[in-house]
């Protein structure tokens, strides 16, 4: 599944990143703590978070994940927008919080 | 051998990461295998971290040779008073400030140990931190 197909079968908002948007998903990881996600995430994974600066770029960036989503409704600021252009990171947005779009995303990958 | 040298401003955040981004591109130049990349740009990442977080300034010098990834940080700063504590998951004296950008885990410390095959620290209360680590290029 591409990143694409995400964005289109869960009307997530793309704030980001859109060249980058036929990155291949192998998978998912929730976090909002930098470290955990530098240990323990994996290239390719969507990065679910509530987390919203500069470093969720460039941590998603050094990971190679295949992009970012932002829960609650939480919008980026354009210094982070410009940045995720820059690294092609696709960073996306959805009102729902985490709970429910990793479960709606989970049931779509597996 | 390349050698490759930054200099890291200490609590400002927008910047962290910026070196290790260029070390993962030139490493990636150097055709070095992506698994081994991946774990040397993780440890150099929570390095540099580190000295924006926790310390005033620093430097981070990498040296590429055929056989190893050298990278060598060095930092003008509180210290670490005990270094087996702060080695421990979970340990962070990081600021609340620090902690709502989703720092402070204590993760980075351990993230360094488990990419690198050699982690040498050598502090001073008061002074600073030299952090070496090593990454060998033919093992895995
Ligand atoms: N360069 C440094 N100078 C002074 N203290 C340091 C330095 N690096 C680490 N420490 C100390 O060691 C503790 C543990 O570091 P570690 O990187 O494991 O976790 P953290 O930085 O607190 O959180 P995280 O890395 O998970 O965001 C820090 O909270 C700090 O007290
Ligand atoms: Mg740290």
């Amino acid at each position: 599944m591409k990143v694409s197909d995400l964005i289109e079968k869960l009307g997530l908002t793309v704030f980001a990143g859109s060249g980058s948007v036929s990155n291949e998903i192998s998978g998912g990881y929730v976090s909002d703590l930098l470290s955990d996600v530098m240990g323990k995430a994996r290239e390719g994974e969507v990065w679910i978070t509530l987390q919203n600066h500069l470093n969720v770029i460039a941590v998603a960036s050094l990971k190679d994940l295949s992009a970012i989503v932002l829960v609650n409704g939480i919008t980026p600021s354009p210094d982070v927008v410009e940045k995720a252009n820059q690294e092609g990171i696709p960073v996306l947005g959805t009102t729902e919080p985490a709970f429910s779009i990793t479960g709606k995303i989970y049931r779509l990958i597996k | 051998m390349v050698k490759l040298r930054y200099e890291i401003e200490g609590g400002n955040f927008d910047l962290a990461g910026g070196a290790s981004s260029q070390v993962k591109k030139v490493l990636k130049q150097l055709n070095i295998d992506p698994v081994l990349i991946k774990k040397i740009v993780v440890a150099m990442y929570e390095g540099e971290v580190n000295i924006v977080a926790h310390a005033y300034k620093g430097q981070i010098e990498v040296q590429i040779f055929p056989d190893r990834v050298e990278m060598k940080l060095t930092d003008e700063g509180p210290g670490i008073p005990d270094v087996e504590a702060a080695m421990k998951e979970g340990f962070s004296t990081a600021s609340q400030r620090v902690r709502e950008m989703g720092f402070g885990a204590g993760m980075g410390l351990p993230n360094m140990k488990k990419n690198t095959d050699e982690l040498r620290i050598e502090t001073e209360v008061g002074k600073g931190t030299t952090l070496i680590m090593t990454k060998y290029l033919a093992y895995e």
